[in-house]
């Protein structure tokens, strides 16, 4: 292990950083900004040119807020759950390719920090304990609303990590590879080569279950609306909040990554245009699930068991196995 | 370099997080250190190289322990300490006895490493998903198939023993439907 390979990739990591928790913040003001233009109001308009600031005064607010913690929670886990949260999101973000490699100053560079063999595999699974910061909270909170959020949160990611599995393992099928970097390659001939066509009902499947995996609505019943409070981070205030939503929002743009580049052709051949055009579906996708939640209302417990374990579940099945009889005859 | 001090690291962490879990008496903590404890043996599989193993070891003991954490939510509440009976003390004596005696087998066993040879050698360049794959559905294709039909044993008598009363759903029924229902629990209740 050399140095230069060390240097090269403590930066990328310092890089992802930053630029995803700056992201974090500025998708808030996106959320607000989408969600205000489709309800008909301005959203956020006082701070700086066109509310810009708003993100640097939000930032501001959460981190000289004073961090209480109530006198009945346990409070190791209550202070450590957010953490969890934001920081999962971002181990699972080592084994996304976010650009084609590119050379500057006559050094080769991947944008991705692990190019390890098994990347979606690592991704769905660490994406998955990034689950227990939720469910942590909500049971060291000392709070019923909060108990009650974390017992949705469980069945909800048991019950939709089994619909993301089943329909990422098509796909994954056909390229024969559990890298991302096959993926793409996989689909660099061009738009006619994407997995999408082929795989249809794969697509729509995991797209859903990225909805419920991030927890926006339609499956948003784990921070429950409709109580007024805020399910498991009711307790929570200041920057351990903050860090829930820095997790939420991290992890959403990076599924807004991985759905293209399984099923959307990804960065393509890796020309600058390819680049772009990943940046392009990436931001489709971070619009999406804004407009979602613009659009839809929130679904109830029940009927969200029955969408997974009724509908969803057997569809991810079937295709598998008309998968596997394609490719064996 | 990287590898030792990696493995010491996590080496510590595992054993330390396992410690809670056994001694702690607030099953909140022991859930949690029992999840953590889980996912750091799988840094044991990606240091040796076996990164299917490993993503596999986050991916299922993560939806395992969550599943235990259903199970604390009903029975306990887990922000308080459990108050737990002093067992039989010979029972106690035997387990150390036995924790004592595989430690020394533990760390007499490098000894004896020397000795082993790989019965299924890694074939080369191709990937560790495809070897496990290779080794898994040729010499052990029994006890796959057997350990597949195991499990569709549990899934089937779990689906019967809780499955009672399941033949009415309430994402199927409309709203008066469910207003009838409950009308009629009411006044089963009543009466």
């Amino acid at each position: 292990m050399d140095t230069a390979y060390l240097i090269e990739t403590v930066i990328k990591v310092v890089v992802i950083l930053l630029v995803f928790s700056a992201l974090a913040g500025i998708g808030t003001y996106f959320e607000r900004k989408i969600l205000a233009f489709m309800q008909r109001r301005l959203g956020p308009m006082n701070v700086g040119p066109y509310g810009l600031l708003q993100v640097a005064a939000d930032g501001v607010k959460l981190f000289t807020k004073e961090d209480i913690i109530p006198t009945n929670v346990v409070a190791p886990i209550f202070k450590i759950a957010p953490v969890i949260t934001a920081a999962t999101a971002f181990i699972a973000s080592a084994a996304i390719p976010f650009l084609p490699q590119f050379t500057i100053f006559g050094y080769t560079v991947h944008p991705i920090v692990a190019d390890v063999n098994i990347g979606i595999l690592y991704i769905l699974g660490v994406m998955a304990v990034g689950l227990f910061g939720p469910l942590l909270g909500g049971m060291a909170s000392a709070n019923k609303f909060a108990l009650l959020s974390a017992a949705r949160a469980a069945a909800v990611f048991i019950s939709y990590e089994v619909v993301s599995g089943l329909s990422a393992l098509a796909p994954i099928m056909m390229v024969g590879s559990l890298s991302l970097i096959d993926f793409n390659n996989y689909q660099a001939g061009g738009i006619g080569n994407w997995i999408v066509w082929s795989q249809p009902v794969a697509f729509i499947l995991f797209w859903i279950a990225a909805f419920a995996e991030t927890g926006r609505t339609p499956f948003h019943l784990i921070a429950n609306d409709h109580e007024i409070i805020d399910g498991f981070g009711t307790e929570y205030s200041g920057m351990r909040w903050g860090l829930f939503f820095i997790g939420e929002y991290a992890n959403m743009f990076f599924i807004s990554f991985v759905i293209p580049i399984l099923f959307l052709g990804g960065f393509g051949d890796g020309s600058v245009l390819g680049a772009f055009a990943l940046l392009g579906k990436m931001a489709f996708f971070f619009f999406f699930f804004l407009w979602t939640r613009a659009a839809w209302p929130d679904v109830r417990p029940d009927q969200l068991m029955w969408l997974c374990w009724k509908v969803l579940m057997p569809l991810a099945v079937i295709n598998v196995v008309i998968t596997g009889l394609v490719m064996m005859y | 370099m990287f590898e030792a001090v990696a493995f010491y690291l996590f080496a510590f962490l595992t054993i330390s997080m396992f410690f809670i879990v056994v001694t702690s008496s607030q099953a909140l903590y022991a859930l949690t250190a029992l999840a953590a404890g889980m996912i750091f043996i799988s840094a044991f599989f990606f240091i040796l190289g076996a990164d299917f193993l490993g993503a596999i070891q986050i991916i299922v003991y993560t939806g395992a322990v969550m599943a235990l954490y259903a199970f604390g939510m009903m029975f306990f509440d887990t922000t308080r300490a459990v108050k737990e009976k002093q067992g039989n003390k010979f029972l106690v004596v035997g387990m150390s006895t036995i924790a004592a005696v595989l430690i020394v087998l533990i760390f007499s066993a490098p000894m004896l490493s020397t000795n082993i040879t790989a019965l299924y050698p890694s074939v080369g360049d191709i990937g560790n998903t495809q070897e496990v794959g290779m080794v898994l559905f040729t010499k052990y294709l029994i006890p796959f198939e057997l350990a597949a039909v195991m499990l569709l044993v549990a899934m089937i008598s779990g689906i019967v023993l809780a499955g009672k009363k399941m033949d009415a759903s309430l994402t199927l029924m409309n709203a008066q439907e469910i207003a009838e229902m409950k009308n009629e629990t009411i006044k089963k209740a009543l009466s």
